[in-house]
């Protein structure tokens, strides 16, 4: 007779990135039963989200996915928009398209490193987190943060890009593409990363779809499925690019894709590059910022007149900022020069702010999907007509992969699941909520 | 068209819907046949969750599912009234993450699945008492799984 082992993988191992645990049963090496245990991220994020305004949601959206914080960021900003009816002016919706992009690359970056390092190709990992720093410092030019952004809001974005914008995000894509082409010649015809890889962890087209996978992990399968293709949103109509497919849907197609993915959202940048108009040129006047204003008047000189007082942040003042959110006064807040200037600006600031107040959709349903870095990823909310959402919902596309992880890895070695987990990119913010 | 003949034979009542996703209450007792119909249609359920209408409707939760026909490129949005302890049936048979998604709801909103063969809290755990998502779980209530040196403040 057999005797049958109980191990303990997780919650806390050094190979396991995100906090879960899975019980296996083996005979000797190899599997017969698993059981995942997940929950140990928990934060209650649709909980706290029914006890707080539209506005406050977007930073906890943030927190979700958290290597692709924007399109988090997207999802949510679409759904209340679809509740609020409002549309975005084309600038903001290029911008979007761009920095979602990026957050698909990081994401994919982020999954196909470790599945490198787990497997002992440390320089696999260096590489695709160096390439990643590139496109965070885009991130952190624009949006003032690397992970927790809060850029994308309701009705537009945040602020306009810098002007050195272009030029830096060149330079990342150049990096990554380095990266990817590297790594492509590190990994994807190295015969100890196919042995590890390949019939490893294998779903079938019929499992995959029974057991709701979207994304990344449904392509490998070969099942031609993308939400940016089936349901157009944003510009994705106007763009050209093409959607990688796998062929058997094991660990080796699964990083194929993601590879091929990269490649793709580089081709959507820099054609969204060349199709946004130009944003506005900055005229260089002749004022004075405070600090110097202070130093001259130590010095018994006084800057009448030609003071800067901005009160606004980095790329959102008055001049752009109808260029990237939406013309809506009932709903989207006022620049801050007519906040700071004017009655009618203040009132309508007070009266989206305040408390008793708010931003007060109709009520109603809606449930918006956009291609996250995993899969679909949409945003159910149920509004009462209140300044706080009745309920709201997301449909996480790591939840419903990590339900098929104790049947993928049935069968395999122990060793096998550490690849079979790593591939399909389990990010704990999102999978917990 | 697959909804109009869904619509009929199974007597299901059109919802407003401001998203464009058609969207049907279904009877209880019809949710599994009608199911077992959609599913040649629609491959994959998306999501299973509910909504918590506590003094607002008679009866308390709204169950509510999201199908995608990657066929057809369209979504659909079934919704059961279920009453304070009634029972649904499990369509863990029918989509194999139908058991994980009823256990979520089962463990937020305490919705029990009939038939279902593994059901328990999956976020939580397992001593954990009541069931968070529903309006009258107070916001600020914390089960602290080891004993806290001071009282926590309310």
């Amino acid at each position: 007779m057999m005797e049958k082992m109980l191990l303990n993988i997780g919650p806390s191992h050094p190979a396991m990135h995100g906090t879960i645990q899975i019980k296996v049963e083996l005979d000797g090496e190899r599997i017969i039963k698993a059981d995942v245990e997940i929950g140990y991220l928990h934060r209650g994020f649709e909980k706290t989200a029914e006890n707080r305004t539209y506005m406050q949601i977007i930073p906890y959206t943030d927190r979700l996915n958290y290597v692709s914080p924007l399109l988090n960021n997207l999802a949510y900003a679409m759904a209340v928009e679809k509740l609020l009816g409002i549309d975005v002016p084309p600038r903001a919706k290029w911008l979007r398209m761009i920095f979602g992009e990026i957050s698909r690359i990081t994401d994919h970056l982020t999954c196909i490193a470790p599945i490198g390092m787990e497997l002992g190709a440390f320089t696999v990992f260096l590489y695709m987190i160096k390439a990643r720093e590139f496109l965070w410092n885009v991130l952190d030019a624009t949006t003032g943060a690397r992970l927790t952004t809060s850029y994308i809001r309701i009705g537009g974005v945040k602020a306009d890009v810098p002007e050195n914008f272009e030029d830096l995000l060149r330079k990342a894509l150049e990096e990554t593409k380095k990266a990817v082409r590297d790594v492509h010649g590190l990994l994807s015809r190295n015969p100890i990363f196919l042995k590890r890889t390949k019939d490893v962890g294998v779903v079938s087209q019929d499992d995959a779809l029974s057991y709701g996978f979207t994304g990344p992990v449904l392509r490998s399968t070969g099942y031609y499925y993308d939400v940016r293709k089936a349901f157009p949103y944003l510009y994705y109509d106007e763009v050209d690019f093409e959607v990688p497919l796998g062929e058997r849907g094991d660990n080796y197609d699964r990083y194929m894709v993601r590879m091929k993915e990269i490649e793709q959202s580089i081709r959507i940048i820099e054609q969204s590059l060349s199709k946004m108009e130009k944003g506005p040129v900055k005229a260089e006047d002749e004022v004075a910022e405070a600090y110097e204003a202070i130093k001259a008047s130590q010095e018994g000189k006084y800057l009448d007149g030609k003071l800067k007082l901005n009160p606004n942040l980095e790329g959102m003042e008055r001049e752009v900022y109808y260029k990237i959110m939406a013309r809506v006064p009932r709903y989207i807040l006022p620049p801050k020069e007519d906040l700071y200037r004017s009655i009618e600006g203040m009132i309508r600031h007070f009266k989206l702010i305040m408390s008793g107040h708010g931003l007060r959709p109709p009520a109603g349903e809606v449930y918006v999907p956009v291609e996250g870095g995993n899969g679909e990823l949409g945003f159910y909310i149920v509004s009462d007509g209140t300044d706080r959402p009745y309920r709201l919902h997301l449909r996480a596309p790591v939840f419903s992969i990590m339900s098929a992880l104790a049947e993928m890895i049935k069968g395999h070695y122990i060793a096998d699941v550490i690849p079979t987990f790593a591939s399909i990119n389990m990010i704990g913010g999102e999978l917990d909520r | 068209m697959v909804l109009e003949e869904v619509e009929k034979e199974f007597s299901l009542r059109r919802a407003e819907s401001i998203d464009g996703i058609p969207t049907f209450y279904c009877h209880r007792e019809l949710v599994l046949p009608l199911m077992e119909r959609l599913k040649r249609d629609f491959e994959v359920l998306l999501d299973i969750t509910a909504v918590d209408y506590l003094g607002r409707k008679e009866k308390r939760f709204e169950l509510v599912y999201h199908l995608l026909s990657l066929s057809e490129k369209m979504r659909l949005r079934i919704k059961v009234e279920l009453g304070e302890g009634e029972k649904i049936p499990t369509l863990s048979f029918l989509w194999k993450n139908a058991n994980w998604l009823e256990r979520e709801v089962y463990d937020m909103f305490g919705i029990e699945f009939q038939g279902h063969p593994d059901l328990r809290r999956i976020l939580l755990y397992p001593e954990f008492k009541g069931h968070p998502l529903r309006k009258d779980y107070p916001l600020k209530k914390s089960q602290p799984r080891i004993k806290l040196l001071r009282p926590e403040r309310e």
